[in-house]
């Protein structure tokens, strides 16, 4: 079954595959079967790094790189002159399993490019995961994109066996999604997102009836937007992005700096990098909306509808706010211990842990993980001679604190491929 | 000031440390230092103590700790217990000692110097066997037996059992800790602790292992996951500080994708 072809069909396919940046497999945890193969841990496992910094957790593939689809942004658009191939569900199983023995994955992400219709390609892909499930016992991660355009049935099927679905938005607004995409609009892509919350809420009403009920999507639904592709500003994407996770489906948006992979397309920019930082940005304007409890107009607003390159935006919020400030670490509750810059969420559950037992002092709150250098502004603290935010003015604060210009984008952590969720 | 230097000796076991806790509060004797009975010993020692590994006086101690300390807690210490540092025993002992003799136990000051180095040397064993799980890659050999040679920074064999027992329960493997000359060894039923030869030894650590030794497709499914290794990365974001942020070097050696 495989062999040397294999080869070339992997090289194309995975090459095709790679600019969904989704690769998380956390969320679920799935015990071992008998006579099985794999679990899923609960936490995302990642079981290699790739140079470009990213973590490699599922088998990350396209069933077919045929595509009748011609959306601007895409490598795999029908009017590319790409070489085109497609994997056997048999293949595609086989491979899925021996990598998985090997410790190579967590599981597998598929994906298509959209052969002859929706319907047909969802068939072929739902192939593969019946075999994996259903022939191989396989137990591990599966996460499956949902085509957009597909029926309900196939997806409320397709739903049973994955842990995770996903629709990409790509675009952040319907106005350019139309015009990059002009097959697409957001009807079709929002139809499929309500199918699979329709689906996982009946799961959960039927889990409450019969323990025994099948799960549906455990780890609920992520979609994709490209950054930087289309004028869209940071309000426009965040916002979008808050009212997606008010779905109790929800579990990620991925932010994708965008790649000009058809650079000869006149609707899309001409970008000498892709707009790493502001990407990193997003990421962390992310975290603040799921762990910090920001809401998106105290990250950006109509005055500051773009997110600042030089600060985190925590620290943008912070220096807009300085009457917020100092904040007392041996007095203040948590939610406003959680808004100090320099300070995440645990090291403060361990300041207020800790202080239980007596006033914390500088070095301690360094010990214990306060990234001073950011903090140092905005507290009061029992030895903390220092000058906040008030007395030093933000300009100055902003001055100290601001990512040094030319300094290489590669130096910030991505915060996109970090463990959790 | 009069400097009096108190030792414990005791065997290197975990209970053998309770026994040591136990040894104290019965004599009121606390130690400054507590060595391996075979260890070399300091220079100016005032007295020296060899207690004796008592397993019902070990229990005694260990129940104490169950009432004040959350589960949480204590496989933190287990956890220092593995690292195998030399600071290993007096952390251990001042960690006990502090919460025998608080009212309610101080595992949450994380504003004590002992809380937090338990914290942080549990979180690096934590992360190594972690680590272990994540860069594990077995070679499936010429009789079926998937084998892996790592080289973990702690002696963490025993924390991963659990998860590739579950997760690898239809294929018998080894992982085998080259350093250390232990490895682990299922047989789809159960979990034994091996150890090979000198000889063996010095060709496992080489990493791949010979084309004689393993079966006929694993040539080309290693071949198969380079090539996927090399196709899934995008070129126009290459960041090898974050590859090696999150895979330090120290791991590449038996990585298959980096051979």
């Amino acid at each position: 079954m495989i062999n040397e072809k294999t080869l070339d069909k992997l090289k194309i396919l995975s090459d095709a595959a790679k600019y969904d940046v989704s690769c998380a497999s956390s969320g679920t945890t799935r015990r071992p079967v008998k006579d099985g193969i794999g679990t899923a841990a609960g936490w995302g496992i990642c079981h290699s790094f790739t140079p470009d910094g990213r973590c490699v957790s599922l088998f990350k593939i396209l069933m077919t790189n045929h595509c009748i689809y011609d959306c601007a942004y895409c490598i795999n658009r029908r009017s590319n002159d790409v070489k085109r191939t497609a994997f056997t569900p048999e293949e595609l199983a086989d491979l899925t399993i021996e990598f998985y023995r090997r410790n190579y994955i967590e599981g597998l992400f598929l994906s298509s490019g959209i052969i002859r219709n929706p319907d047909y390609t969802m068939e072929q892909m739902l192939r593969v995961v019946k075999l994996l499930r259903d022939v191989h016992r396989f137990n591990g991660y599966i996460h499956m994109k949902s085509i957009p355009g597909a029926s309900q049935e196939l997806v409320a099927q397709a739903g049973l066996y994955a842990d995770r679905m996903s629709v990409n938005l790509e675009i952040p607004s319907e106005g350019n999604l139309k015009l990059l995409a002009p097959e697409k609009d957001y009807g079709s892509v929002f139809a499929p997102m309500r199918y699979i919350q329709q689906g996982m809420l009946e799961s959960a009403e039927d889990r409450k009836k019969f323990r025994s009920a099948p799960r549906f999507v455990p780890a609920g639904q992520s979609t994709q937007v490209i950054i930087g592709a289309t004028p869209d500003n940071d309000k426009q994407i965040l916002t979008l992005a808050s009212h997606l996770y008010k779905r109790p489906s929800f579990k990620r948006v991925y932010y994708s700096g965008y790649i000009p992979i058809n650079k000869s397309d006149s609707r899309l920019p001409v970008l000498a990098h892709p707009p790493l930082v502001r990407e990193n940005r997003l990421y962390q304007a992310d975290w603040l909306l799921r762990f910090y409890q920001f809401s998106v107009n105290e990250i950006v607003d109509d005055t500051h509808p773009d997110l600042d390159l030089d600060i985190d935006p925590k620290m943008g919020w912070a220096l807009r706010h300085p009457e917020a400030f100092p904040i007392d670490i041996n007095t203040a509750p948590y939610e406003r211990i959680l808004r100090i810059p320099g300070i995440g969420v645990k090291s403060a559950k361990l300041i207020v842990a800790s202080r239980r037992y007596g006033r914390l002092n500088f070095s301690q709150l360094k010990k214990i993980g306060v990234v001073m250098k950011r903090a140092q502004y905005f507290i009061a603290c029992r030895d903390l001679p220092m000058q906040t935010v008030n007395e030093l003015k933000p300009e100055y604060v902003r001055r100290k604190v601001a990512r040094q210009r030319g300094k290489k984008e590669s130096d910030l952590l991505q915060l996109s491929f970090d463990w959790g969720e | 000031m009069l400097i009096i230097l108190i030792i414990f000796t005791y065997d290197k076991t975990f209970d053998g440390l309770l026994s040591c806790v136990f040894f104290a509060y019965e004599q009121k004797i606390f130690p400054d230092s507590i060595l391996a009975e075979d260890g070399q010993k300091p220079l100016f020692v005032d007295a020296s103590y060899h207690v004796v590994t008592e397993k019902e006086k070990a229990v005694r101690v260990w129940k104490s700790l169950e009432k004040k300390l959350s589960r949480f807690a204590r496989n933190m210490m287990l956890s220092v217990w593995l690292s195998e540092l030399p600071e290993t025993e007096m952390l251990l002992f001042r960690y006990i000692r502090k919460n025998t003799d608080h009212r309610k136990g101080i595992e949450m000051n994380f504003g004590d110097d002992d809380v937090l180095r338990i914290k942080d040397i549990a979180l690096k064993v934590g992360t190594d066997a972690r680590k272990l799980i994540q860069f594990v890659r077995f070679q499936e050999t010429a009789d079926g037996i998937y084998f892996a040679p790592v080289t973990p920074s702690y002696n963490v064999l025993s924390l991963i059992v659990p998860h590739f027992k579950a997760r690898y329960a239809d294929q018998p493997w080894i992982i085998y800790d080259t350093r250390r000359n232990t490895g682990l060894y299922y047989d789809r039923r159960s979990v034994t602790e091996i150890s090979f030869s000198p000889q063996t030894l010095s060709e496992l650590r080489l990493g791949i292992l010979d084309k004689e030794k393993v079966s006929e497709e694993e040539a080309l499914f290693q071949q198969l996951w380079k090539e996927y290794f090399r196709s899934i990365t995008i070129k126009e974001r290459l960041n090898p500080k974050v590859q090696r942020a999150h895979m330090p070097r120290r791991y590449w050696k038996y990585l298959t994708e980096l051979q």
